[in-house]
Order: structure tokens, then C-alpha cells, then sequence
């Protein structure tokens, strides 16, 4: 059975059907908004199916499938390796939430909206289980569409604006990524993902092919100093759309660097790794100094999500398997944390229509049940032990410290600073006295909140306590990433601190003792 | 048999639209007042069926005619399907505005055809001649054409300046054919091309007659430096007229350019077209998507966004490459759906006060009032900017890859960086009719046909347009081929 074409049809014939409903306007919203959450939900079972039956003991690609419908130009070539598999199950998980995160904020243009979520989810999954480097791009890239409208026409006051950025950033990023693959391409004669990964490409060439995708991945990862988009397409985008960004869209630049970066420009990737660090140094001190700030929630949430990509490409460029299976996990964590914070200010958002943080306070008192699961995602968040959050952080910091003792020490510092911005949010939030009459009079949680959030907190939890789950299947692709990353030779970075034990070696280092790392946590 | 004949019959479409839009002249000032229009412009696009019917029949390898002025090969085959299906659609979507303007002369459809008759000669020219007079076929029913609204002052004006700028510009083409004729002794391309590759040294006068030829092409193809009567005359011109400019005669034009080079001016004085073009293909895509951006008439902004799109066609041709030519003809295929569908959108909107919607502004909120035109313009204005899935991405993808297989990586990088210049004024247009509130009523007008000939361009546009890119991948190639002796 053809599971991968499945889940990336599916959405779409939903999307058309929705679109095309008949009925008037009320009915056709009602109808839109349960096909959309059927949909999903069909999506969210395909996906626990896959995750079932995928072999979790290998790195190769699988459910593989392969039609030459677009000769010569590309292939529909589609599979998925343990990488593909997490974000892939991120995606199908999220979706039914983002929908029923709508159900009631949305009330305009309802149908419309669905099908643009709907196309979303397809596009989304066919990113991650493209193997042809051309479809990927074509679901890569087909992403901004559907995004640059759900922004423009549900978004906030500024959406033009925040749409319009969105969109030229990415693509401008996106295009010369383009010119690299079909040189690539044009050089190794296949344009099969497998085969380009075994390609060892020549050495002055990587060079400029890395900084060509660096261009797109940076940008929509997003790293320092291009991140500015960020902030302002999540603060105009409608609950559900700043969910997905966060919780999927960002995701397609770590898995760009994995996928494409590391194993086919290893070189290049081991030459500049003190670019990426310095570029993640400054945008966990940067970016959490300018969350400390925020009067606007999205945007401090939005803010500490660069914070936290910046430890998803440290962890990616530490080069050894903990920094990248911990930027994975990383990824998977933020996904769901950013995602439920994100739809935890929705929820507030919904009763007061403003995102102005100190237009709160005292919902402790007032949202007991709110404030918990706020608390609760603050925490994981900030990585307290037994969230998802602490188990990425911990594991990325530990590859990461094999790599620049440095680089380490100015991350780690993000995790305090994560802690000021994140309590003192809370703090402001939750504690204290209300606003004003009209905070006070604000409703609990009601049944439909608790059901989107009640899952959320389950998988974080779960992913912290028992993180096996989640990375057994990725084990096998990760472990083929760094034999390809093994014995590069490194850029000279401060490796460094005097107290640290390790040699200062040139070569990549090989698994360190857990007993060194531990000291620096 | 004499060989008239059978050079005759080689030329089938060339002969069928002959006798056709003779008859057809017949048939309109024969048949009744009221119905001329009409059923003239059936018998129209029955002539260009009927001509796309006779190659069919025509010979599989390349075949001379006419004492060599003439050539039939796969390559002229190609491009006269795409020609001879956008000028039937250019008949078809200008009839309801034809009845409805009360300039309801049975002449358009006429002069449809002898354009197209010109257009068919130009990619068949095997001669510098015969591409002269394609070139002047095809250039003087244009004229007409746009000035046809003739009690518009608009109108008149844009095919006044059509017609000075168009005269000046085959003058230029015309002293280029004599320079070449006088430092390489022919005016047949293929014979062109051995003279050429014997002379030891390159010849200064030769360069100056590619100039001049290049320079007279451009105009033809509203290519930067030749570009400025394009959005006067695109402005100017009634809106099916200008629909018309924007897709046949660019396919001729282009497909023309592209042989006159490879055929007559191959190996070692490829270089100095090459350098050429590229300076051509760079100005085009850099000017039109820059200039685009501060339009606020529809017109105008396709007029922009066509002059763009030929700067990427001309990538295509600037490798010189099977490859690359194969690539121009999906970009031509790809290109005519798209500015045609743009345009009979912009052809079956009135504003309240039964105006033509022609300023953006007239655009405001169409998702709400006509969500089907909208979704087909936003198809048309994605796929324009070359954004995947839809197919317009994957011409650009085709010429660039070209590029870059024949090593000019950074005419790629420019070309690409003025596409996200050109994504910016695409982008707007969605804008207007997605996320602005309508600013009043508008009606559609133009019958079922129209409707479908959008829902047709829309279709091929879209994502499922992939689905056309293996036969077209083929045809192209095979076409492409023919430009290649081996």
C-alpha cells in the first residue's frame, strides 16, 4: 500500500472537498470544520500505523516508493528514515489540534481556511518523505503558499506586512539553495537524496554549496541575523498558524541541515562550524535578552523560539551523535512546547482579544486550571527534568561540549536566561492582581481547551521521562550521518577552556566520557 | 510535377491560412450584417484547426522547401501548435467583447489569420528573407489590431506608436540581413553557417550584422534594451489585442531568434551571441521585475511581468545547448497558458459602472464577490512567479538547470534573484484580491467559453499541470533536436 502517497493525497482531495461544499455560509463552516478535524484525525492514525511499522533497526529509507510521473524532471520518490518518521508523527499530531485550536476563533471564511491547514499538512508531510532532492523542494517551497494566506487573511493588523515577509525571506533564501541543487545535481547525475549523500562532492565546492543552503535552512530555521521575520509573521498569524510555524514550519530548517547539510557537505559542515556557533551564540544571548523585554506574549514565545533553534544548530554542528540526536529531540520537544504555549496565549487570547502581557495577572486565582498547564509548559519549556525540554537540552550540551567548551558555556547561559524571560512571564501572568474586572471575569479552561492541551502534556511528558520511545527510531539515521562526519577535519575553534580535561583535538573527537559532560550541566 | 507543388505542400499550415483568411474575407462581407462577426470567427478558428490538422501530415525529418528559403522540421512544428492554438483562443475570447464594444467588424478574425500566417513563415524561415517577410506578415495586421478600438484615443495612439517603433525596428533588422549577406556571401541560414565556420578569423562586419539582426529581434520580442513601446501599446491596445500581443507572435519571435542563432551562427561565433543574449536575459528579468513593482494599471503590470518572462525565456537560449533550447520551448509552452489565462481574467471583469477592470485597485476583494476568477487569476499570478507545485516553477527550473549544465551559474543566481523581485508585484495582486475588503461590485462578463478557456489555463497551470511535463519534455526535446544537425 502506497501509505506515504495516501497521507499526501489525502489532505489534498479533503481540501478540495472543503473548498467546494455546498450549503450556505453557516452550514458550510459547520461542514469545513468537521471534514478538516476527520481529516486529520485519519492523518494522526496513518501516522501511528507508520510509526508502527516502521524498522526501527535500520537507517535506510523506507515505505519506499518511486514513479517516474514527472520525467525528466524529477521523480515522485517518496521515504522515510527514522528522521523523517519523528517529524513526520510532530506534524499528524499537531494538525487535529491546530483545527480544533480554530474551531471557534476562526469565523471568517471558514472553508477557506481548513483548506489552506489541509494543504498545509500535505505539503508538509511530503517535505519530510521527498527523497527526490527536487521534490523536496517542491513541497518545501509549495509550503509558503498556503502559510503566506492563512497569515495574510486571518492574521492580526500587520498581517500584510508580516505576510509579506514571510514570504520574500524564504524564497530568497530558497532560490539559491535551488542553484546549488541543480549543480548538484548536475555533478553527481542522480537526484536521489540517498544517492547525493554518498556523493563525496569536491572540497572547494562544498564550500559554496554549504553556504548556499545555509542561505535557505538559516532562514528558515531561523538563525541570527535572519530571523527577523519570526516574530513578526507569529504575532499576526491566527492561534493555529503560529502553532504550525513553530511546531512544524521551523522544523524544516534543522531537517534541511541534516538531511542535506551534514551528510552531503561534510567537509564544508566540519570547516564551518564556527560560523553556525557563533551565528547560535549569539542569537541564545541575543534573542532571550530581547524575549526579557516583550510586552507581547507571541512575540516573547516567538523570540525564545530562535533561543531555542540556536541550541538545535549547535547541537547539529557538535558533529558527534549526542548534539544531533539532542538537536533532534530538541526539535520534537520545541515543536510540542512552543506549540502548546502558543495555543495556551490563544486560549487567553480568545477571552480578552489582546496579546499585551500586562493587560493580565492573578490568573492563578481566577484559571486555576489554565494556570497550571501554563505553569506546566513554562517549566517544560525551561527544561526542568522530566519534561521533553531537559532531556534536549541536556543531550545537546553534552555533544556540544565535545566539540567548543565555549560554545557550550555561552548556550548554557540561554537556559538561564530562558528561565528569567519564561518565570517572569508566568510571574506577570499568573500571579499578582488582575488587570482589570474584565481579566477577572475571564471563564477556565473549558472541555474543548483541556482536550487540545491534555495530549500535549502527555507527549512532553512522555518524551521526557521515557525519551527511548522517541529516539530508537532516529538511532539508525543519525548513526549514518556521523560515519559520514567522521574524521573531517575540524575548523579551529576554541575547544578549549583550560579546565576542561579533553585534548584540544583537531580530528572529531570520539564518544566522551558522560562523566566530563555532566560537570558542565 | 513542377516543384512549386510539392514545396506548396510542404508549407501545408502556411497554405491552408492563406486560402483561408482569403475565404474568410469573403465570408465576411458576403454574409449578413448582424452575423459577420460571428461566423467569420468560427470560420477562423476552423482555418487554424485545419492548419494545425495539416502537420499531421508532416514529414518526420527536416524537410526543404522552396528552394531552400522555406523548412518544415519538428522544430517549426512545435511552435506552430503552440502558435496556432493562441491565436484560436485570441479569436474566440475577443468575440463578446467584440459584440459588446460595437466595433463588431468581421475584419479581427481576418487579420488574426495573416498574422498567423506571418508568425507560421517566421519559425519555418530558413533565410534571412524569408524571415523578413514572416516577420513584416505577422507586424502589419498587428498594427491594425491595435489600434482597432479607433474611436478610442488610446487606441489609436498605441498602434501609432506600434507601428514607428515596429517599422524602425525592421529597418534595423533589415540593415543587419544586409551586413550579414555582405561579409558572409548568403542570406540561407545552414549555408550562413559554413561560411562562417570556414573563415579563419572573426569578421568584425558579420558581428555588427548579428547586432542588428539581434537588436531588431528584441524589439520583436519586447526584450530590454527594445522593450519601452511594450506597456504603452499593451496599455493602449483593446484588452484581447493585448492578450494576443502577449503570447503568439512572443512564441514566433522567440522560436525565430533561437534559429536564426543556432542554425546560422553555431560553434566558434556562438560566443559573441551568447554574451549577447545573456546581457539581454539579464536586463530583461532584472528591468521587468523592478519596473512591475510601482504599477497600478493591470495592463501594465503584465506587460512588465512579459517582459520578464522572456529575459528567462532568453536563458534558455544563452547555452546554445539542445538543452537549453528544449527548455526555451517549455518555457514558450508554459508562458502562453499563463499570460493568456491572466489576461482573459483581466477581459471578463466589469467594475460597477461597467467599466473595464483594468487598475489593481479594481481588484480589491475579488476572493469574496467572484471567488472562481480569483482562485484562477492567483493560479495564473503563482505560477508566474514561479513558485512550486504549480507549473510555472518548472520552466524557470528548466531553463536555469540548462544554465547551469553549461556552466553560467551566475546568470542563474540573477535570474533567480529577480524572480523573487518579480514574486513581490505577484504577490501583490493576490494581496489585493485576497486580503483587501471589496471595494465595490464587480460583474463578469463573457460568455461559458471564456469561462472555460480560464478554467482550461487555470488547469494547466496548476499542480496537475506536472502531470503534462513528460510528453511536453519529449516533444521538446525532439523539437529542439532538429535545430542540431548531427
Amino acid at each position: 500500500m502506497p501509505i506515504l502517497s495516501i497521507m499526501i493525497l489525502l489532505p489534498v482531495v479533503a481540501a478540495l472537498v472543503v473548498a467546494t461544499l455546498p450549503g450556505g455560509e453557516a452550514e458550510r463552516a459547520g461542514r469545513a470544520r468537521v471534514v478538516a478535524l476527520a481529516t486529520t484525525l485519519i492523518e494522526l492514525a496513518l501516522g501511528i500505523w507508520l510509526w508502527a511499522a516502521f524498522d526501527q533497526t535500520t537507517a535506510a529509507f523506507q515505505f519506499a516508493e518511486k514513479r517516474p510521473l514527472f520525467a525528466p524532471y524529477l521523480d515522485w520518490s517518496l521515504g522515510i528514515d527514522g528522521i523523517a518518521l519523528m517529524l513526520i508523527a510532530l506534524s499528524v499530531f499537531l494538525m487535529p489540534l491546530c483545527i480544533l485550536a480554530s474551531w471557534e476563533s476562526v469565523q471568517k471564511r471558514v472553508p477557506e481556511y481548513m483548506a489552506a491547514f489541509l494543504l498545509m499538512e500535505s505539503l508538509m508531510i511530503g517535505t519530510f518523505a521527498a527523497r527526490d532532492i527536487f521534490l523536496f523542494y517542491l513541497f518545501f517551497e509549495g509550503g509558503l503558499i498556503p502559510m503566506f494566506l492563512i497569515i495574510g487573511i486571518w492574521g492580526g493588523a500587520r498581517r500584510i506586512y508580516a505576510s509579506y515577509k514571510f514570504f520574500l525571506y524564504t524564497l530568497l533564501g530558497s532560490v539559491l539553495m535551488l542553484v546549488a541543487m541543480l549543480w548538484m545535481v548536475g555533478f553527481a547525475g542522480s537526484a536521489d537524496i540517498g544517492a547525493l549523500s554518498r556523493t563525496d562532492f569536491p572540497a572547494d565546492a562544498q564550500f559554496w554549496l554549504f553556504l548556499a543552503f545555509f542561505a535557505s535552512f538559516a532562514v528558515k530555521m531561523p538563525m541570527w541575523p535572519v530571523h527577523t521575520w519570526l516574530p513578526d509573521a507569529h504575532v499576526e498569524a491566527p492561534t493555529a498558524g503560529s502553532v504550525i510555524l513553530a511546531g512544524v514550519l521551523l522544523k524544516l530548517g534543522g531537517y534541511g541541515f541534516i538531511r542535506f547539510s551534514l551528510p552531503m557537505f561534510p567537509d564544508a559542515s566540519a570547516q564551518l562550524i564556527w560560523l553556525v556557533f557563533a551565528l547560535s551564540m549569539v542569537a541564545v544571548v541575543y534573542t532571550s535578552l530581547v524575549a526579557l523585554v516583550q510586552h507581547d506574549m507571541k512575540k516573547l514565545i516567538a523570540y525564545s523560539s530562535v533561543a531555542h533553534m540556536a541550541f538545535v544548530t549547535g547541537g547539529l554542528f557538535a558533529l558527534n551523535s549526542q548534539g544531533i540526536e539532542g538537536a533532534m529531540v530538541m526539535m520534537l520537544s520545541h515543536g510540542l512546547v512552543s506549540g502548546a504555549l502558543f495555543l495556551c496565549v490563544g486560549v487567553i487570547y480568545d477571552r480578552l482579544h489582546t496579546r499585551e502581557i500586562g493587560r493580565y495577572g492573578g490568573l492563578a486565582d481566577t484559571m486555576p486550571k489554565y494556570a497550571l498547564v501554563l505553569l506546566f509548559f513554562t517549566m517544560a519549556s525551561v527544561g526542568l527534568p522530566a519534561t521533553s525540554g531537559f532531556v534536549a537540552e541536556f543531550l545537546v550540551l553534552l555533544g556540544l561540549y565535545q566539540t567548543s567548551t565555549w560554545a557550550t558555556f555561552v548556550l548554557t547561559t540561554g537556559i538561564i536566561l530562558g528561565a528569567g524571560y519564561m518565570l517572569w512571564l508566568y510571574a506577570r501572568v499568573a500571579y499578582g492582581k488582575a488587570a482589570g474586572e474584565d481579566t477577572r471575569a475571564m471563564p477556565d479552561l473549558n472541555a474543548r481547551e483541556i482536550a487540545i492541551l491534555a495530549p500535549i502534556v502527555v507527549a512532553t511528558l512522555w518524551m521526557g521521562i521515557y525519551p527511548k520511545s522517541f529516539m530508537a527510531p532516529m538511532k539508525p539515521a543519525i548513526a549514518e550521518v556521523v560515519a559520514r562526519l567522521e574524521g573531517r577535519e575540524l575548523a579551529t575553534v576554541p575547544t578549549d577552556m583550560t579546565l576542561s580535561p579533553l585534548k584540544a583535538d583537531m580530528a572529531l573527537p570520539a564518544l566522551a566520557a558522560p562523566a566530563h559532560a555532566a560537570e558542565t550541566h | 510535377m513542377h516543384p512549386i507543388f510539392a514545396s506548396i505542400a510542404i508549407a501545408g499550415p502556411e497554405t491552408v491560412l492563406t486560402l483561408g483568411s482569403l475565404a474568410a474575407l469573403m465570408l465576411g462581407t458576403f454574409s449578413g450584417q448582424g452575423r459577420a462577426l460571428t461566423v467569420t470567427s468560427l470560420f477562423a478558428v476552423a482555418i487554424l484547426a485545419l492548419a494545425g490538422f495539416t502537420l499531421l501530415d508532416a514529414p518526420a525529418a527536416s524537410t526543404i522547401a522552396f528552394d531552400g528559403l522555406y523548412v518544415a522540421d519538428a522544430y517549426s512544428a512545435y511552435l506552430k501548435v503552440i502558435i496556432l492554438v493562441a491565436a484560436a483562443a485570441s479569436v474566440l475570447l475577443a468575440l463578446p467583447w467584440l459584440k459588446d464594444s460595437n466595433t463588431g467588424r468581421f475584419e479581427y478574425p481576418v487579420l488574426m489569420l495573416l498574422a498567423t500566417l506571418g508568425m507560421g513563415i517566421m519559425v519555418s524561415a530558413n533565410d534571412l528573407l524569408t524571415l523578413y517577410v514572416g516577420l513584416e506578415l505577422a507586424a502589419l495586421p498587428s498594427y491594425v489590431l491595435a489600434a482597432f478600438h479607433r474611436a478610442d484615443e488610446r487606441s489609436a495612439e498605441a498602434g501609432l506608436k506600434y507601428f514607428v517603433l515596429g517599422a524602425l525596428a525592421s529597418g534595423i533588422l533589415l540593415y543587419g540581413v544586409t551586413l550579414v549577406y555582405g561579409f558572409a556571401g548568403s542570406t540561407q541560414l545552414d549555408v550562413i553557417a559554413g561560411i562562417v565556420s570556414g573563415q579563419s578569423e572573426r569578421s568584425l562586419g558579420l558581428l555588427f550584422g548579428i547586432v542588428f539582426i539581434l537588436s531588431g529581434l528584441a524589439f520583436k520580442v519586447s526584450a530590454v534594451p527594445f522593450h519601452m513601446w511594450t506597456p504603452d501599446v499593451y496599455e493602449g491596445a483593446p484588452t484581447p489585442v493585448a492578450a494576443f500581443f502577449s503570447a503568439a507572435p512572443k512564441a514566433a519571435a522567440l522560436g525565430l531568434m533561437a534559429r536564426v542563432l543556432v542554425v546560422a551562427f553555431p560553434g566558434k561565433v556562438a560566443p559573441d551571441w551568447q554574451q549577447i543574449i545573456m546581457f539581454i536575459a539579464i536586463a530583461s528579468m532584472a528591468l521587468g521585475a523592478v519596473a512591475a513593482v510601482a504599477q497600478s494599471n493591470i495592463k501594465r503590470l503584465l506587460a512588465y511581468s512579459s517582459i520578464a518572462n522572456i529575459g528567462f525565456a532568453l536563458v534558455g537560449l544563452s547555452p546554445g545547448t539542445p538543452a537549453g533550447i528544449s527548455a526555451l520551448l517549455f518555457y514558450i509552452s508554459v508562458y502562453v497558458a499563463m499570460t493568456l489565462g491572466s489576461f482573459l481574467v483581466v477581459l471578463q471583469l466589469r467594475t460597477a459602472d461597467g467599466r473595464p477592470a483594468e487598475t489593481l485597485a479594481d481588484f480589491a476583494g475579488l476572493s469574496k464577490t467572484r471567488p472562481g476568477l480569483a482562485l484562477a487569476m492567483a493560479v495564473f499570478m503563482f505560477s508566474l512567479a514561479g513558485i512550486p507545485p504549480l507549473l510555472g516553477f518548472w520552466p524557470k527550473f528548466a531553463v536555469f538547470q540548462a544554465a547551469i549544465d553549461a556552466g553560467l551559474i551566475g546568470l542563474a543566481i540573477i535570474g533567480f534573484i529577480a524572480s523573487v523581485v518579480a514574486a513581490f508585484y505577484y504577490l501583490r495582486l493576490i494581496k489585493i484580491m485576497y486580503f483587501d475588503e471589496p471595494a465595490g461590485a464587480v460583474e463578469s462578463v463573457g460568455g461559458p467559453v471564456n469561462g472555460a478557456m480560464i478554467a482550461a489555463c487555470a488547469l494547466v497551470c496548476s499542480p496537475l499541470g506536472m502531470l503534462a511535463m513528460s510528453p511536453l519534455a519529449l516533444a521538446t526535446s525532439r523539437a529542439a533536436a532538429a535545430l542540431f544537425p548531427a
